[in-house]
């Protein structure tokens, strides 16, 4: 005899709202590209780029380490969209060629069945605009989302000006809407090269190139370009501090690795480019390997993380000169000594038995997983789900393991990968199933019956009267 | 404690270090009993530290001794749980609340107070929602934690009194001999014990299959989702609207509610957890609970694993053979009842009745005539 639980999710989930033979999330050059080869070969297309991104999530840093140093037109969206078309050309011709080119909308949530779900009737790609959430199928989906930023944690990096590579450049390239003037670059390899480049293309003043390394990382013809341009090098340099007042960084200090000599740079930007992340959310959201169906391509299939040694001996100079309450995770307030103590947030109190705990004595039990870090203490648990600490925290998991970076699992990345909000995700057009099987928890009426009546005549009263839904 | 080394056995082994087994543990060790806790990844890793933290559970036998412990957790813990008492129940729709006026006046009688809050004064009390809140019950007993927090807590404390816990080793089987269970293979070796507790979650079938005991349960897998920070209502344990959860100590509203998928288990657990676009029927939910936060931003989701026995009902029994074996699974509802089925446990293997209730009608032996195709008959086929 087979029965059928209504309280289970099976059918319960609605088909894609819309269906595109392809769809390209991000409308860098590489996804407009690979849009409008897919229109032209036939396909129905959609390209959804997350560009503008809203006003208060540029100020939370999502996706990239903007650094507050945005200028005030962020918070126009026309003027964006326009100068977002303006900067990347290869758009009209999408249009053109038929493409569905969705700005302002960013891919949340990939869902594709696996052995601990069968439940969905296709794979499907959850985007949302500031409207509301929808959700695509699709035949192909292609990942053009680019790559994040990689920060690390030093006293000051909290202050406007501080900010990531891709930050800069999408704001100076995609939107027109830098604030900065001149800048001090951190990392040396082809990435802080060519942000130098590009900096002084714009006419930004280049202050100079901080790399822990005693010698430049990237390719020495690009080197010998920003050497040409007179940029000095701080080599065997690291952060020591960004100071500033209401307007942001004004100067950073510098010190010597060898010797810990310090120098000041008297500047407005701080761009970290130490190294770039491949923007995969989406996929190590849905542990989705990409395949036939889903592919890569642009940098968030060629950027390569930055290699763990060289990761690693940044994270350690800068951290010799991090004090304890030097912040790790901006939107909980976790500092380095709350991390390496495993303490609890500041609204809780710390009992005298927690100045035992350590993150050494939690891995004597074993090596922690990131993810149990951040159940303790917090970091990564905000608003910019964990961009700004991530690395930060996998790094100094792995100096008190004393295990090289590769071995430490970074934090789970979970859906959605952009923050939504509650009105906007929300599906209000759910599928009648869904509506009439919906319990609190499993809908089982037996589950609670009071101990007491179990076996008594008015067990049947109660699981007849009250049934499933009965969670308190 | 070199890896190569096999661990030392001990009186007591628990096979999962779950709230259930982690609290056994520490009732255990707290009567001086040696006991080694085993989990094949890290405490609380599945269920106990991915839901609701709920814990208003007037059902169990073990409430009473629940609403005693709780107020109590964190002194005798030693580490935080962000225990918070009492809870609101508020409805937007007429039937809802008409149910859950009785379920109030339900617990009313059975001694655990419940006020009714009409729509002002539910406003009141909830100032994230607005007039569409027709009402609701205050449940002057209950609570819920941080499930993570308080995961940890019970291992810490555990390992203050001198207890072991040995992460990322899982029992691969269990040894018997003489009618009795002798001890524990893990990759690390042969881990003798005295007595054996199986708190493994929706493993522990598995694991007691080969000893001819039949603990029926079936997996399935349960989301919730979690937004930004909301400012703190006074208090922090409302749910309704088809949803349970909380505010935490934070801010946040985690919440969940709505349809499960049963699925197979492994012996090794979940390869995944995985979500699905449930996320969204849950984001309506807690938009038309709490009008006012519609605009905070959801940013997480996540699934956990629960096994439920086929009356949804625990299964908290000291076996009569092998002798030497107490089971132990909560049915999809252990977290909140934890400080008191850790204690029940420890009952059972120290002494073979619980001490502080009747717990008899949660034996194993109630699905002794069980049919075998008891998950088809019920839809929880995976
Ligand atoms: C989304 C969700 C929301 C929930 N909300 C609530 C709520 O609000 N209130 C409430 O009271 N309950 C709630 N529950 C239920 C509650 O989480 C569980 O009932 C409870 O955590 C069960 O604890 P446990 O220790 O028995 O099992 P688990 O937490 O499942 O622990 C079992 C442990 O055994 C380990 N294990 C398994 N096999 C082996 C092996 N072979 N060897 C070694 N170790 C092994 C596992 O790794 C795991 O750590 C919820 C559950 C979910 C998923």
């Amino acid at each position: 005899m087979t029965a059928v639980d209504v309280h289970a999710i099976d059918g319960k989930l609605l088909p894609p709202d819309a269906r595109f033979d392809v769809v390209v999330v991000g409308a860098g050059a590489a996804g407009t590209a690979a849009a409008i080869a897919a229109a032209a070969e036939g396909a129905t297309v959609l390209l959804v780029d997350e560009n503008p991104v809203r006003g208060d999530l540029i100020g939370t840093d999502v996706p990239l380490f903007y650094g507050g140093r945005m200028t005030a037109a962020v918070q126009q969206p026309a003027r964006m969209i326009e100068q977002i078309v303006a900067s990347n050309p290869a758009l009209e011709t999408a249009i053109e060629a038929g493409v569905d080119v969705r700005l302002g909308t960013a891919a949340w949530g990939l869902y594709v069945n696996g052995p601990a779900m069968r439940a969905l009737p296709a794979p499907m790609l959850g985007i949302a605009d500031a409207e509301r959430a929808t959700m695509i199928g699709f035949d192909r989906l292609v990942l053009a989302t680019g790559a994040r930023d990689l920060v690390l944690g030093f006293t000051g990096w909290d202050r406007p000006g501080v900010m990531g590579a891709q930050g800069f450049a999408a704001l100076l390239t995609r939107y027109d809407a830098l604030a900065s003037r001149r800048v001090l670059i951190a990392g040396s390899g082809a990435l802080a090269l060519e942000t130098a480049l590009l900096a002084l293309a714009h006419g930004i003043a280049v202050l100079g190139i901080v790399e822990v390394a005693e010698a430049v990382q990237g390719p020495s013809a690009l080197a010998e370009r920003v050497g040409a341009a007179g940029v000095p090098l701080f080599l065997g340099h690291t952060i020591v501090a960004a100071d500033g007042g209401i307007d942001g960084v004004d100067r950073v200090t510098l010190a010597a690795v060898a010797n810990k000599r310090q120098v000041e740079v008297y500047c407005d930007t701080l761009l970290l480019a130490i190294g770039a992340i491949p923007a995969t959310e989406l996929l190590e959201a849905a542990g989705v390997a990409p395949g036939e169906t889903i592919t890569r391509v642009g940098d968030c299939a060629s950027v390569v993380r930055p290699d763990p040694a060289y990761l690693q001996a940044w994270s350690a100079a800068v951290g010799r000169h991090a004090p304890p309450e030097t912040i790790v995770c901006q939107c909980e307030a976790v500092a380095r000594a709350d991390l390496i103590g495993v303490q609890p947030p500041r609204y809780l109190d710390r009992p005298v038995a927690m100045a035992a705990r350590s993150l050494s004595s939690l891995l004597n039990d074993g090596p922690a997983h990131p993810d149990q870090i951040k159940r303790l203490t917090r970091a990564g648990m905000g608003v910019c789900q964990g961009r700004r600490c991530r690395e930060q925290v996998a790094c100094l998991l792995a100096e008190q393991q004393g295990v090289p970076l590769d071995r430490v699992p970074v934090a789970t990345v979970r859906t959605p990968v952009r923050p939504v909000p509650l009105g906007v995700l929300a599906d209000w057009q759910e599928s009648a199933a869904m509506t009439a099987g919906w319990d609190v928890w499993f809908g089982i009426p037996t589950q609670w019956t009071p101990y007491a009546i179990i076996g008594t005549p008015e067990e049947a009263e109660h699981v007849s009267g009250l049934g499933g839904t009965m969670h308190v | 404690m070199s890896e190569a080394d096999t661990p030392r056995g001990a009186s007591v082994v628990v096979i999962g270090a779950g709230v259930t087994g982690l609290s056994a543990a520490w009732w255990l060790a707290r009567s001086g009993i040696d006991v080694v806790v085993l989990d094949k990844g890290i405490v609380g890793w599945e269920a106990s530290g991915r839901n609701g933290g709920g814990a208003s559970h007037y059902q169990s036998p073990l409430f009473a001794e629940e609403q005693r412990l709780w107020p109590q957790m964190d002194d005798l813990l030693g580490y935080p749980t962000e225990y918070v008492r009492e809870r609101i129940i508020i409805q937007r729709d007429p039937a809802l609340l008409d149910h859950y006026r009785a379920v109030g006046r339900m617990c009313s009688a059975m001694g655990y107070r419940v006020d009714d809050l009409d729509s002002r004064q539910a406003q009141a009390a909830v100032p994230l929602t607005d007039e569409t809140c027709l009402g609701g019950i205050h449940l002057r007993f209950g609570g819920h934690a941080n499930p993570q927090r308080t995961v940890q807590a019970y291992a810490w404390a555990l390992q203050d009194l001198g207890g072991r816990i040995l992460q990322h080793c899982p029992a691969l089987a269990i040894a018997t001999a003489g009618g009795r269970v002798v001890a524990v293979e893990t990759p690390r070796g042969r881990i003798a014990c005295d007595a054996l507790v199986v708190a493994a979650g929706p493993q522990s079938g598995m694991l007691l299959a080969p000893l001819k005991i039949d603990l029926p349960v079936a997996a399935a897998r349960a989301e919730m989702i979690v937004t930004e920070p909301a400012p703190m209502m006074a208090i922090g344990g409302v749910d309704g609207n088809g949803l349970y959860g909380r505010q935490t100590l934070r801010g946040n509203l985690a919440f969940g509610g709505g349809p499960h998928e049963w699925i197979a288990t492994a012996p090794d657990g979940p390869a995944d957890r995985p979500v699905s676009p449930l996320a969204r029927n849950l984001a309506r939910r807690v938009a038309e609970m709490f009008p006012k936060a519609a605009r905070l931003n959801v940013i997480r989701s996540w699934a956990g694993i629960v096994e439920n026995t086929p009356d949804g009902r625990p299964i908290l029994d000291r076996l009569r053979d092998p002798g030497n074996v107490t089971v132990a699974t909560m049915s999809g509802v252990g977290f909140g009842l934890s400080p008191a089925s850790g204690h029940a446990i420890r009952d059972l293997v120290v002494d073979g009745v619980c001490s502080f209730a009747d717990i008899a009608k949660l034996g194993l032996a109630r699905f002794a005539t069980l049919e075998p195709d008891w998950r088809e008959r019920r839809g929880w086929a995976a």
